[in-house]
């Protein structure tokens, strides 16, 4: 076990991939400059081919990922923020989610897309997005949403051994949080899975990313109330892991859904849909969503910050659908 | 002409006639109601993709577009699973997914024909780098047409291949029309290689109907690329004789006597010609359209013959695993 950032966690599941795999490289803007410090000591490992600075052209570096991909390497590509994936969109959704269907499963494409998810800091609204929910429309694409350095570590570690096209979003506000991490080069947390993160019986709390702190140090407060929230991180948002998300559903009977992107279409609003259509029967209360509104965001920290998600709007919600007076 | 080169010669012409062929019944089927969707044919650029594949090896990367029928044929790919493919069958090469404007065959190295303007010119050179991280000198030739040189995916995919100095081959059809609209009306050059200077790479612009010219060309092309000397911008000036697509609505373009004009200089005809002027007998020839007529027969033969997908199959290959089916379609 070691203690690792966010950060470090990605940097070691990047470094022990390409340790171990020489089909696995790296490349994306300001790679080996390390501007984030996911790269560290790379150049000196692994050398420039693997390691390799793009030009500021994402529509193009993305569909050569997918192109590298196609013949036998395993990219992981960096696209620094999410808001850069709207370029490299057409590649995105026409080339790397569909190749494998329309050439009939002749196109393999076992490559690994991270952005990181800058939000929260005054960096304005082309700067702080949450992207993921649209991808979620895109049949052929997986999606990994961490919460945490060990999940962080063991997901990207999956992503990049995956025969599929991952796409990772790394939730910045998690980016300095430490957590004890395995050693074991094999360690990896499977795609597709969700996982209880405090077991609970009076509500449940799906929250996605960096909500889930939020969702934890909430629950937590309502444990000394007497309500017992249990805390539900999907993890992968595609495929979601229906199974778990019903399961908690039925056994405390009240959702609230907690996701940090924009209100219509979530993931909230896919979970949600998910426990009303076929947990209605075990509900006691309506499902709760907890998500940032439909606006874009301010560069005013004055205006910024009350719009995401944050632990008090989730007691908040919770004691909504418990029936627990708000207090004013 | 030596042994070797009539060979290549012949191939050549075979690998033509199949496009052509395989086209002319392709689109008598489609009017039939036989083909659904719509149809994008190659034929009168026949000289530009065999000319070019003649050049590639086997093992070589290809990626093409919309107007796919021609490129896996020149490429060397069966005709058998390319027509079941437009009829929608299982046996298709993309098992019913595909369709017309996808018709590729991973066998003969291609990597897609895609149908979104520009977008296989990432692919062909994410492949070439795939080739220089692999240390294999395989090499990227990637088919696009005028039309795609004005997309942004166009430019960043030559200045990729530029600054990482990688094995690719743009090589740009430019068969003066971006569906309805003419290349002289949009885009900025005469040439559409002049805008390889934008990105220090060498080009050549040749008689897109001259099968022999346009195989010389990235001949040059692909050595360069297999030494080390980087990506060749290759124009082919040629000539598609049917509209943009069968069936895609009112897209139908008054071209003039153009059609004509350049029907006079087929390229299959202008082969022929030469073949025969070099010493190749015309029984010869004649032989070997028979065979390839007799071999567009078979693929139809075979994909009639063949049973559609099953309503599972549009689960697969989403994914590398199958995912799961709808309980509305297993009622």
């Amino acid at each position: 076990m070691a203690r690792l950032t966010f950060l470090e966690a990605i940097q070691s599941a990047q470094f022990e991939e390409m340790k171990r795999d020489d089909k696995v490289f790296i490349m994306g803007e300001d790679i080996v400059c390390n501007v984030f410090g996911t790269t560290t000591n790379f150049v000196e490992n692994f050398g420039l081919e693997r390691v390799r600075d793009t030009p500021i052209s994402e529509n193009g570096f993305v569909g050569a990922g997918a192109g590298a991909a196609m013949v036998g390497m395993r990219p992981i590509v960096d696209v620094t923020l999410s808001s850069f994936l709207y370029p490299a969109m057409d590649q995105i959704v026409s080339i790397i989610a569909k190749s494998r269907y329309i050439y009939g499963g002749q196109a393999r494409l076992p490559l690994v897309v991270r952005s990181c998810m800058f939000y929260g800091n005054s960096n304005a609204a082309q700067h702080s997005d949450r992207p993921y929910p649209m991808l979620m429309g895109v049949p052929g694409l997986k999606i990994i949403v961490p919460s945490g350095p060990r999940d962080m570590k063991g997901m990207l570690k999956a992503a990049i051994r995956d025969e599929d096209p991952v796409f990772c979003f790394e939730d910045a506000t998690l980016w300095s949080g430490k957590e004890e991490v395995p050693d074991d080069p094999d360690f990896v947390v499977p795609i597709g899975k969700a996982e209880v993160k405090r077991e609970g019986t009076d509500v449940s709390i799906f929250a996605i990313g960096g909500a889930v702190p939020m969702a934890m140090a909430a629950a937590k407060i309502l444990a000394q109330d007497g309500i017992s929230a249990e805390v539900v991180d999907p993890r992968t948002l595609s495929p979601l892991d229906r199974d778990a998300i019903l399961k908690s559903a039925r056994k405390t009977g009240r959702v609230v859904a907690v996701d940090p992107a924009h209100r219509t279409c979530s993931a909230a609003s896919e979970i949600a849909a998910i426990v009303v259509e076929d947990a209605f029967d075990a509900l006691r209360a309506p499902v709760v969503r907890v998500t940032t509104p439909d606006t874009h965001m301010p560069f005013s920290p004055v205006i910024e910050k009350a719009l995401y998600p944050n632990k008090d709007r989730i007691i908040a919600a919770v004691r909504k659908v418990v029936g627990a007076p708000v207090p004013a | 002409m030596t042994a070797k080169a009539n060979d290549r010669s012949l191939e050549s012409y075979r690998r033509m006639l199949r496009i052509r062929h395989f086209e002319d019944r392709a689109e008598a089927m489609h009017a039939a109601g036989e083909i659904p969707g719509s149809l994008h044919t190659y034929a009168g650029q026949e000289a530009s993709g065999v000319g070019a594949c003649m050049a590639l090896r086997d093992e070589d990367y290809m990626v093409g577009t919309h107007r796919s029928h021609g490129h896996p044929i020149a490429k060397g790919a069966a005709l058998r699973p390319l027509m079941a493919e437009l009829l929608a069958k299982a046996t298709g090469i993309c098992k019913g997914k595909g369709g017309s404007m996808h018709l590729s065959d991973f066998k003969v190295g291609s990597l897609g024909e895609t149908s979104i303007v520009g977008s296989g010119l990432p692919v062909a050179v994410g492949a070439a780098l795939g080739s220089k991280l692999q240390g294999n000198d395989r090499v990227s030739l990637c088919f696009f047409g005028d039309g795609a040189s004005n997309e942004g995916a166009f430019h960043e995919a030559c200045n990729l291949a530029a600054v990482w100095k990688l094995p690719v081959i743009f090589l740009c059809e430019n068969n003066g029309y971006a569906v309805s609209t003419p290349a002289s009306a949009m885009v900025s050059v005469k040439d559409v290689a002049e805008r390889a200077k934008a990105y220090s790479m060498p080009s050549a612009i040749v008689d897109g109907q001259d099968v022999e010219a346009v195989f010389e060309a990235v001949t040059e092309a692909v050595t360069r690329a297999r030494t080390g000397g980087g990506p060749t911008f290759v124009e082919t000036k040629t000539y598609r004789y049917a509209d943009h697509a069968v069936n895609m609505g009112r897209i139908l373009l008054d071209r003039g006597g153009e059609v004509d004009e350049w029907r006079q200089r087929d390229p299959i005809t202008l082969y022929r010609r030469r073949l025969i002027e070099s010493g190749v007998p015309e029984a010869t020839l004649d032989d070997l359209e028979n065979e390839v007529v007799a071999e567009v027969e078979d693929a139809i033969t075979f994909g009639r013959e063949s049973p559609y997908p099953t309503q599972e199959e549009a689960f697969d290959d989403v994914l590398s695993e199958r995912l799961p089916i709808p309980a509305f379609l297993t009622a």
